[in-house]
């Protein structure tokens, strides 16, 4: 296979290897490419610069507020491009034009989906949550209910969605750095845990936004001038990139209908809960919200993340039509059977070296891995307060813990969750990962989503709905998954699964739902009369920010 | 948030009427915003055959595709609509609630 590189050499001498064709994509097995200069160069660049950041970030994070929200300094602008920096994944830029490279126009059918769950988050939860909340999302579902269980169920329900997502991350930054940079799979999961470590651990929420925001930029200004340069071969006419792409398809004028996997309606609206809802159950992201002074800025964070994130999927549905042209006609760039050099994901990658060159190869081939490093650093700072703000803090001190305690523990936990994700992604190095990004985002919609969404909205829910409806919904989501085509088929080499959706948001978001309304509504404990009671309160804080907390100045 | 303050807000005749307007906006916003995504999502699935038609004679250009850039821009345009009515008429009923409850 292929020559060892010590990363030091590497780096230092930029020691050649020897070049290799791979194939696979990022999930399942990759060959090593020839070491890329250019690309660990401007990697390095990125490093470093974001280094200089946490440098500056650790000497003003001094509390909690610093440590968890950056202090509720962050500009509405600013909170919007790194939203939409811990939202446009590696997964998302190079999976949406890989598919679109593959399969045509079911990759918008993922963008769209992606793109509408936001104006309904600002609708109904961005501002009521930046009111109720301190740190963590936790905060808002336990606002009127009973601490311990609440707190428990939603810290776990963060945990367990961050470390799925942190796993999958891991393993895809190990594959793609072989396929980019030519380095060793366990190089490139040792470099991103201890880079991200650096970055939470001594940065905190501050050094976590502006790696957010470098990185929305960076990706967002790479993809535009990467279209920009693909367009010019088509006379910057989208028509003709359509009609060409048509034309050098093998499947031809099928890349313009809905797949089969979406022409089943189940399957479609099932997805299309996952995709929409999905997001306003992710930890990571809810926790962006409380790092802005007010409500006003929470919500005009959402209307430029919006934009931001509509833009780059048009971006990276047109990478993917473009290159099906330029890439997929361009024996360079395939293999002896026609496949794609690395696989699927790889269509963005040879687009940029199809059109831009070495350079900017390089370029792109940064910028991807940078997105990786931004958003298993959120992932990190999500899961460590969820340890040190719930479940420490709140569970195990009631409240007692000083300032101090808490953002020590809050360190030891990023550490804990760094090592964790190293091992881990070794680990799961050649195993099926597909069924991690699945489970994370169906338990943030079935888990975090419904008892979040209900404490906000719904006077009668009780603690005793919210702790066995939410539990409930977790149980449904890993089944799910477990006896699904991804697990049983996929991971056990079972002939045929015993549940047959792929997508099974409706089954378990319905089933989270119903038993959390069922349980708060049958209910008769002095609890839930308290519960009920309090969440007067709750609405005036909610709805006019009475109360809420204030940004800390420095 | 004392007993007091409380029961000001709660008995503030315009609280109920932020409340009122903020949700019944919202909620028509969600409607329009979840029933144009959920006709794209229809048309996918049942008719497919629409979805990959040609936007206009001539054109390979498909209707989905379209359809799909379309929505990801509506969606940043109903945010917008939101923030700026938000900016203007709720902030203000919010203010004038809060400093009249708080005096």
């Amino acid at each position: 296979m292929s020559r060892l590189v010590p990363l030091a050499a590497a780096l230092a001498a930029f020691a050649p290897a020897v070049a290799l064709a791979g194939g696979g994509a990022i999930e399942g097995e990759v060959e090593k490419q020839s070491v890329n200069v250019m690309a660990i160069v401007m990697f390095l660049i990125f490093v470093v610069g974001t280094l200089g950041i946490t440098y500056w970030a650790s000497k003003r994070t001094r509390s909690a507020s610093d440590f968890y929200t950056a202090g509720g300094g962050i500009t509405g602008f600013q909170n919007g491009l790194a939203i939409a920096g811990d939202y446009m994944s590696a997964a998302a830029f190079l999976g949406v034009s890989g598919m679109v490279f593959g399969k045509g126009v079911d990759g918008v059918f993922y963008t769209a989906g992606w793109t509408v769950g936001w104006p309904l988050i600002l609708f109904m939860i961005a501002e009521r949550l930046r009111n109720l909340g301190k740190y963590t999302f936790a905060d808002v579902a336990s606002y009127r209910l009973e601490q311990t269980p609440i707190r428990s169920l939603a810290a776990s329900g963060a945990l367990a969605v961050v470390v799925f997502y942190l796993i999958a991350q891991m393993v895809g930054a190990g594959k793609l750095i072989q396929l980019l940079f030519g380095l060793e799979y366990a190089y490139a999961v040792v470099l991103v845990g201890v880079l991200m470590m650096l970055y939470v651990t001594f940065g905190g929420m501050l050094a976590t936004t502006w790696v957010q925001i470098i990185k929305a930029c960076l990706l967002l200004g790479g993809c535009t001038i990467l279209v920009g340069m693909a367009m010019v071969q088509f006379g910057f006419s989208p028509e003709t990139v359509i009609a060409k792409a048509v034309e050098n398809h093998k499947a031809g004028t099928d890349i313009l209908s809905p797949s089969a996997s979406i022409s089943d309606p189940i399957t479609a609206i099932s997805l299309s809960l996952a995709l929409m809802c999905g997001p306003a159950g992710l930890p990571h992201i809810l926790m962006r919200f409380f790092t802005v002074p007010d409500a006003k800025a929470a919500r005009k964070s959402v209307f430029y993340a919006t934009g931001f994130i509509g833009y780059f999927f048009i971006l990276a549905v047109m990478i993917g039509f473009t290159a099906i042209t330029i890439v997929g006609t361009n024996p360079a760039y395939l293999d002896a059977t026609g496949k794609i050099v690395g696989g699927g994901n790889m269509a963005a990658i040879h687009l940029s070296k199809a059109v831009g060159g070495d350079v900017f190869l390089g370029f792109i081939s940064a910028v991807a891995f940078a997105t990786i490093l931004a958003v298993v650093s959120g992932l990190a700072l999500a899961g460590a307060s969820a340890v040190s703000h719930d479940l420490y803090a709140r569970v195990i001190k009631k409240g007692h813990a000083t300032e101090r305690e808490e953002m020590l523990v809050g360190r030891i936990a990023v550490l804990t969750l760094g090592v964790l994700a190293i091992v881990l992604g070794l680990l799961f190095e050649n195993q099926n990962i597909a069924f991690m990004v699945s489970l994370a985002f169906g338990l943030a919609a079935s888990v975090n989503f419904p008892v979040l969404f209900l404490s906000i909205f719904w006077k009668g829910l009780t603690t005793r709905g919210a702790f066995i409806g939410g539990f409930l919904g977790l149980v449904s989501a890993v089944a799910c998954v477990v006896l699904g085509p991804a697990v049983w088929v996929g991971v056990l080499k079972n002939p045929a699964p015993i549940f047959p959706y792929e997508h099974y948001a409706l089954f378990s978001m319905t089933i989270a739902f119903v038993s959390i309304w069922l349980f708060s509504v049958t209910d008769k404990s002095a609890r839930a009369v308290t519960d009920k009671e309090a969440y007067r309160y709750q609405l005036i804080r909610s709805e006019t920010g009475l109360g809420a907390e204030a940004p800390v100045a420095h | 948030m004392s007993e007091q303050t409380y029961e000001r807000v709660v008995n503030h005749p315009r609280f109920q009427e932020l409340c009122r307007k903020r949700n019944r906006f919202a909620l028509v916003l969600s409607f329009i915003v979840l029933g144009v995504y959920y006709s794209f999502v229809m048309v996918a699935s049942l008719t497919p055959g629409l979805f990959s038609s040609p936007l206009a004679e001539g054109l390979t250009w498909p209707v989905g595709l379209a359809a799909g850039f379309a929505i990801q821009a509506f969606a940043f345009l109903m945010t917008g609509v939101y923030v700026s009515r938000a900016n203007r008429e709720f902030d203000a009923m919010n203010r004038a609630i809060i400093e009249e409850a708080t005096r």
